[in-house]
């Protein structure tokens, strides 16, 4: 007896573009069903998905138009089809944010028929709540924006695109993970987290975040994008770009990340592993322009992509546990 | 032989825990697991050998890789569970680091109730300790498919096989005790790989596989595709005026995650509880469509007819659908800092339905020193006990021996939200007679 994996595409995806056709059997027989690793990936991420819709009353989904909050996007689209995601997106907008990828969210909302919550940490600069760092980096202010957007539209759960294998600190994380009244998290006395039973309970004033991707690694990711054809920000791929270099970090000239008078600027085929704020994200060497290039890249990358791109996460041994205990994503 | 049960897990994913006493040495041979199949990081090494050079070691200490809070580094204990990914040219892997102290034994049930394998440290000094009774206890009630003992620090007993026949004994004796039949021990040195990643010529007498050959090899002998057709309904969807295509103004799917078994266009289904029965007319997974699903897939099912279907129903195959039913025993693991006691009102969630629930008695709880039920007045943190439980409306539960999926359930404090027990239902514990202690007027906690 033979088994049919058929796939017909009806209709246009609303982020893929086509719709490649997904190996969902590791194997054809139909004795030995069993699905392959990034099926299962994606059937955990659904089920906490719309588990998380049908316990929460008032959830958001962070999207930064970072590839992660992309995929994570991209699975919510699936878990509610053919009805359309049932909560807004909410963007901490640092004001330092690449413009290739604010046009990537805007568009990419226009096209999903999403409402956005936009919350500007220029705003809290400009009126004083917030000043900027010695450093210049706005990604550890992010986190009053946020607790205060959450706040503000009483949202009583959020879902991020965090992957444990992002981080340390992110690496103890549970996929429903509690936030106190101040938006806290203590990695000491965690929920258990048991099967695949989760359970967003909390007292009023307390929220969850949501990590659906938390077990995603980096190549998983742009396997998953490669498969399904997801559109990213330009700047995932290899371009042109005139940079400098700081702590072994390839930075872009621009506006808010100017070279000092000792550093040299120069043209380079480059690209971005992770996309945050313009400031402390750096970009890497790569002529990697697809996403099969860029699967290749990473599963033969020798780096971590924070490590090799984050300036924010070298401040200290401790610096992610120490932002997402003050309520950070 | 071997080639075959290599292909058949070729590209899948294997769930992994680590169990163990502290100090038996688990983050440690997750640090050599990683750093072993190149998993390790340029970076990431980097900033080990930094922090192991800080502190005076002369070689990096593999347990700061998944030791990542602050609290951790500085008692050098491991406090919540870290997971960790790798993979080899054969399959992918997650793995849960979970602690060994006693008051992080609820982690322990955390990274156990989703492993499809545990890997149990035993120091080969030390033989079973108390922690490695209760983490096979827990492993034992769990039902996680697979237990792989690793006889660690077998460096320190100058490789001697004798040492480790006796502590293999010692542990496959505890194990039979608790139920468990196939565990497989493994002689290895976490901190110099012996038996890891390669087999080891430093251990001529075993000639069994390493750990990782194992790991890669070992069949999901507990395929949920293989029980009988659930899926528990998480969300009605009904796009409506909402529909983002016209077409679909009219769609009425009921979305959930294939618990077991395989569900097929054409199946007969009965709605649970209410026990209405109809057809699968269609398959959907986002706007892909299916013949068939099977666990664990996410899919969204049409019926033929509109019948009174919301979340927290389950469907299942009409041919041996479960009896839904308000009365259960089970065995819990009471994960909760304030203790259970009979009488106590909770919440029960089993599959996507959360339900009030009575505790009408505590029957039992396990004694870890010799392994048999005694009468209890309470469960504390980390005890583990037989209840009967009273539910405020029928729940389609089934016995945890035949469906980890539709036995298993969480107990909830309604007040805050905590998750205070991993239930299983129809479980029974080791040995001795259940003494029941009810409380007085039993009637009074009928709800």
């Amino acid at each position: 007896m033979t088994t049919t994996t058929n796939v017909t595409t009806p209709t246009a995806s609303p982020l893929a573009s086509t719709g490649s056709a997904p190996s969902s059997l590791a194997a054809g027989d139909s004795d030995d069903r069993r699905l392959s690793h990034l099926d299962a990936l994606e059937a955990e991420a659904i089920l906490v998905i719309r588990e998380m819709a049908g316990e929460l009353e008032r959830p958001a989904l962070l999207f930064s138009g970072g590839k992660d909050s992309v995929v994570m996007l991209h699975l919510a689209t699936k878990a509610f089809w053919p009805a359309p995601i049932p909560f807004p997106v909410l963007h901490v907008d640092t004001g330092h944010n690449f413009p290739e990828v604010l046009a990537y969210r805007d568009e990419t909302v226009d096209r999903l028929g999403l409402r956005l919550v936009v919350a500007s940490v220029q705003d809290y600069i400009d009126d004083g709540r917030l000043r900027e760092r010695a450093d210049g980096t706005r990604n550890p202010l992010q986190t009053m924006p946020l607790l205060d957007a959450i706040n503000d539209h009483r949202f009583d759960g959020v879902f991020g695109g965090g992957r444990r294998d992002e981080e340390k600190a992110r690496a103890k994380e549970r996929i429903v993970s509690l936030r106190d009244e101040f938006g806290q998290w203590d990695p000491k006395n965690q929920r258990p987290e048991l099967w695949n039973l989760f359970n967003p309970r909390h007292r009023p004033g307390e929220h969850v975040r949501v990590f659906p991707i938390s077990n995603w690694t980096e190549v998983d990711i742009w396997r998953y994008i490669d498969r399904e054809d997801i559109p990213l920000a330009p700047l995932y791929y290899a371009h042109e770009r005139e940079v400098f270099q700081r702590d072994g970090m390839w930075l872009a000239v621009g506006p808010v990340s100017r070279p000092r008078d000792d550093e040299q600027t120069s043209t380079r085929l480059v690209r971005y592993r992770t996309v945050g704020d313009m400031s402390c994200t750096g970009a890497v060497e790569s002529p990697a322009r697809t996403n099969a290039e860029i699967v290749v890249e990473v599963a033969a990358s020798t780096m971590t992509e924070r490590g090799a791109t984050r300036a924010d996460d070298r401040i200290s041994e401790a610096a992610m546990e120490d932002r997402k205990k003050e309520g950070y994503f | 032989m071997a080639t075959n049960t290599l292909t058949s897990t070729r590209g899948t994913l294997l769930r992994l825990a680590t169990a163990g006493s502290v100090d038996d040495g688990k983050s440690t041979l997750v640090g050599r697991l990683l750093h072993d199949t190149k998993s390790v990081l340029s970076d990431q090494l980097a900033a080990v050998e930094r922090v192991s050079r800080d502190r005076g070691l002369t070689a990096a200490d593999l347990a700061l890789l998944t030791d990542g809070l602050r609290a951790e580094r500085e008692q050098g204990i491991t406090i919540d569970v870290a997971y960790r990914y790798f993979a080899t040219a054969n399959r992918s892997f997650v793995l849960a680091d979970c602690p060994g102290h006693v008051q992080y034994t609820r982690n322990t049930v955390t990274g156990s109730s989703t492993a499809d394998v545990v890997v149990l440290l035993v120091d080969a000094r030390k033989g079973v300790l108390e922690q490695t009774r209760r983490h096979l206890a827990v492993t034992a009630l769990l039902r996680v498919p697979h237990v792989v003992v690793a006889v660690n620090k077998i460096d320190l007993v100058d490789f001697s096989e004798a040492v480790y026949d006796r502590v293999e004994a010692e542990v496959q004796a505890v194990a039979r005790e608790l139920g468990v039949v196939d565990a497989i021990a493994i002689p290895v040195s976490a901190l110099d790989g012996d038996n890891v990643a390669v087999r080891s010529a430093r251990t001529p007498w075993y000639s069994g596989p390493s750990l990782l050959e194992l790991l890669e090899a070992l069949p999901p002998s507990d395929d949920p595709a293989n029980e009988s057709f659930r899926l528990p309904v998480q969300l009605v969807i009904r796009p409506q005026g909402a529909a983002r295509d016209e077409q679909h103004r009219d769609y009425r799917g009921y979305a959930g995650q294939v618990a077991s078994g395989v569900v097929r266009v054409g199946d007969e289904v009965v709605a649970l509880p209410s026990g209405r029965r109809t057809t699968v007319v269609g398959i959907d997974l986002g706007e892909r469509t299916l013949d068939e699903a099977f666990a664990p897939q996410s899919v969204t099912l049409r019926l033929a007819d509109e019948i009174d279907i919301s979340r927290g129903d389950v469907i299942a195959a009409a041919v041996d659908a479960p009896e839904p039913t308000q009365d259960i025993t089970a065995v819990l693991c009471w994960l909760g800092d304030v203790p259970l006691r009979p009488g106590q009102r909770l919440l029960l969630k089993h599959g996507s339905r959360t339900v009030q629930t009575a505790v009408r008695s505590l029957d039992g709880a396990l004694d870890l020193d010799d392994l048999h039920t005694a009468p209890s007045e309470a469960l504390s943190l980390n005890d583990i006990g037989l209840v009967t439980l009273r539910l405020a409306s029928p729940v389609p539960v089934e016995n945890y021996a035949t469906s980890r999926r539709g036995g298993s359930f969480l107990l909830i404090d309604a007040h805050d939200g905590r998750t205070v027990a991993a239930g299983m239902v129809g479980a029974t514990l080791p040995t001795g007679a259940p003494a029941p202690t009810r409380p007085e007027g039993d009637e009074a906690w009928e709800i």
